[in-house]
């Protein structure tokens, strides 16, 4: 593929994603009209104000100027990275964000690496094993997963591990990178989980239709070692469904993660939000879920991208050769 | 002219029906003992849902007290138990509400085509790659916290998942012979689509209704895990799970039990559903 075509299709994008991100904002904007109470309230959030700070809000944040104006005047801020203060804390919503995010960006690369691995890897083998046990073991495994809520499988790992046998912390996030990491853990092996099922079943769905096919039978019967066979030609095409899944795994992550720093007590980004969102601290619910937005926007054309790299196909029919 | 000669009969499909498979059995025995427990739990309870009992404490699991008690004294046995109405009823009015939308905009759309087939694939597509459930978690927390509005937010965000199989389906049908025969007829296409195709389709959206009810289940469970759905001492199990969560050392029953419920409700639906769609799938093609 040519790198100019690449540049191209991802221009056009890129474009797309601008649009998607100003419809966002509007709805990110509109939540803090969307709160019951008068706006200021909804500034003020629980606490108890005087008059005078009541005329200093709307000062403050231009409430006496039209609709649209408040939300240019808020848009000019936040594309100049400043999404004001927490309500609940004083502190400026972008340092906040950043100081939660390290761990909850943790918890989830621990967490992909470990569903991918797991998810294709047991994907293939029941792929290959088909109606055999390991094949059974695997479907119930992945059917478990995609039924057990992320708070309830961390309990239950809470309860085993933590508990009964001791071998990790129960709560909080640990010092120093190994320490971390350990601590990591449970809370990782839980995001994944659920995650690895929904890997196992689309990458099993697509192995058995890609080794369905002629050219598998082909290739095996020209003698094509069968490591390559499975490697090279069926789980290259079998690639497309879980670049699809991929998406979803990004969705279930996203939600998972918050359910789970709240079940293992991680100060990360999910408990930022749900303290937050109780708290109604609108500021940072704003700044939080404009910043969901763009990561799904943004793996949405990620996604897309891989779809060209792993398939000639869609390559040609976007013009990208 | 009445009497058929008995020898002349038509060839009867051989059953390739294959046994019902005994998870199924159990799946489905499990579903019925929480819908007998969901509308007559009071009565099997063998205290009461919300009565606190100082004097007992939080205890471990006792003869008495299958599942002990939580830090108020409340059974948790009974909790659970009567815990079974509110984790059916939210699911199955959201699978309702989904499976309905879900028909109505899937016929239209798959029927159509064109223009509104155009718009409703779009949202289909928009909707299916969104973290649905925390845009719920910032609207409830905005708005405050409200049953209803959980439900009816997860209604619209299960929707398209319905409305993507009911198209797909309605395209398949539509240049069946049974259709263009209606259609020949001078049938009104709402006659066509609700008489005609929908019970032709309805077998596998009814897997689909199932597949949707045990995550409407996990979805709601969440929220009321994170304190925005059910209000707080009723007794709901993803409720009593975030209660019961920092008891894991003293009572680890307390929330383990209600954790296990949802898991094993969730689970049976999801292997309803997916054995009614392997089953009906074929067999709302082939006709």
């Amino acid at each position: 593929m040519n790198g100019r075509g690449l540049l191209i299709f991802i221009g056009r994008r890129l474009i797309a994603v601008v649009v998607l991100l100003l419809i966002v904002s509007f709805g990110v904007f509109s939540l803090l009209y969307l709160a019951p109470g008068s706006t200021e309230d909804a500034l003020l959030g629980n606490r108890i104000a005087s008059e005078q700070t009541r005329i200093d809000i709307r000062e403050r944040y231009n409430l006496d100027e039209p609709f649209l104006t408040q939300y240019a005047t808020w848009l000019k801020g936040v594309a100049t990275l400043d999404f004001g203060t927490s309500i609940r804390t004083g502190e400026p919503v972008l340092s906040a964000i950043a100081d939660r995010s390290q761990l909850t960006l943790a918890m989830g690369a621990y967490a992909f690496v470990v569903a991918f691995v797991m998810g294709i890897g047991l994907g293939i083998l029941a792929a290959i094993r088909n109606r055999k046990g390991a094949d059974r073991a695997v479907v119930s495994i992945s059917v478990l997963g995609a039924s057990a809520p992320p708070f309830v499988t961390g309990v239950f790992l809470l309860y085993v591990f933590a508990v009964e046998l001791d071998w990790f912390p129960a709560f909080g996030q640990g010092e120093g990178l190994a320490d971390s990491l350990w601590h990591l853990t449970l809370p990782a092996l839980t995001l994944a989980f659920g995650g690895a099922a929904l890997l196992i079943r689309f990458t099993r769905a697509g192995m058995l239709t890609a080794l369905d096919q002629d050219y598998i039978t082909f290739a095996r019967a020209r003698g094509v070692p069968e490591r390559r066979v499975l490697l090279g030609y069926a789980l290259r095409n079998a690639m497309i469904p879980v670049v699809t899944a991929s998406t979803l795994l990004l969705a279930f992550m996203l939600t998972g993660a918050v359910l789970i720093e709240v079940t293992f007590a991680l100060p990360g980004l999910g408990a930022l939000l749900v303290d937050s969102v109780a708290f109604k601290d609108v500021p940072m619910v704003q700044g939080l879920t404009l910043l969901l937005g763009a990561v799904a926007i943004l793996v949405n054309l990620i996604t897309d991208v891989l779809y060209l790299l792993v398939d000639p196909r869609i390559r040609a029919s976007q013009g990208v050769t | 002219m009445t009497q058929i000669s008995p020898t002349v009969r038509a060839p009867r499909r051989r059953s390739r029906r294959a046994r019902t498979p005994i998870v199924i059995i159990l799946a489905l025995a499990f579903i019925a003992l929480i819908t007998f427990l969901a509308l007559f739990g009071e009565w099997v309870a063998p205290r009461g849902a919300t009565t606190v009992n100082l004097e007992v404490g939080l205890i471990t699991p006792t003869g008495d007290y299958p599942f002990g008690t939580d830090d108020l004294g409340r059974d948790v046995f009974s909790r659970t138990i009567i815990g079974a109405r509110n984790a059916l009823i939210g699911p199955l009015l959201i699978a309702l509400g989904a499976f309905l939308i879900g028909n109505i905009l899937g016929l239209a759309a798959g029927y159509r085509g064109g223009l509104l087939d155009a718009t409703v694939m779009r949202w289909v597509d928009l909707m299916y790659a969104f973290p649905g459930l925390l845009v719920v978690i910032v609207l409830i927390g905005v708005l405050g916290s409200s049953y209803l509005l959980a439900v009816v937010a997860l209604v619209v965000l299960s929707s398209p998942f319905d409305t993507r199989i009911v198209r797909g389906l309605t395209l398949e049908q539509r240049h069946l012979p049974y259709v263009e025969a209606a259609r020949t007829l001078g049938l009104p296409v709402r006659r066509i689509l609700f008489r005609h195709i929908f019970p032709n389709i309805l077998p596998v959206t009814f897997a689909n209704a199932c597949l949707n009810f045990a995550v409407s289940l996990v979805a709601l469970s969440a929220l009321s895990f994170l304190g925005l759905g059910i209000g707080p001492g009723s007794a709901d199990w993803g409720r009593m799970l975030a209660e019961s969560r920092t008891l894991l050392f003293d009572n680890p029953a307390a929330a383990l039990a209600p954790g296990a419920l949802i898991v094993l409700t969730a689970t049976s639906m999801n292997l309803i559903g997916d054995w009614l769609y392997d089953r009906l799938a074929d067999r709302g093609r082939a006709r």
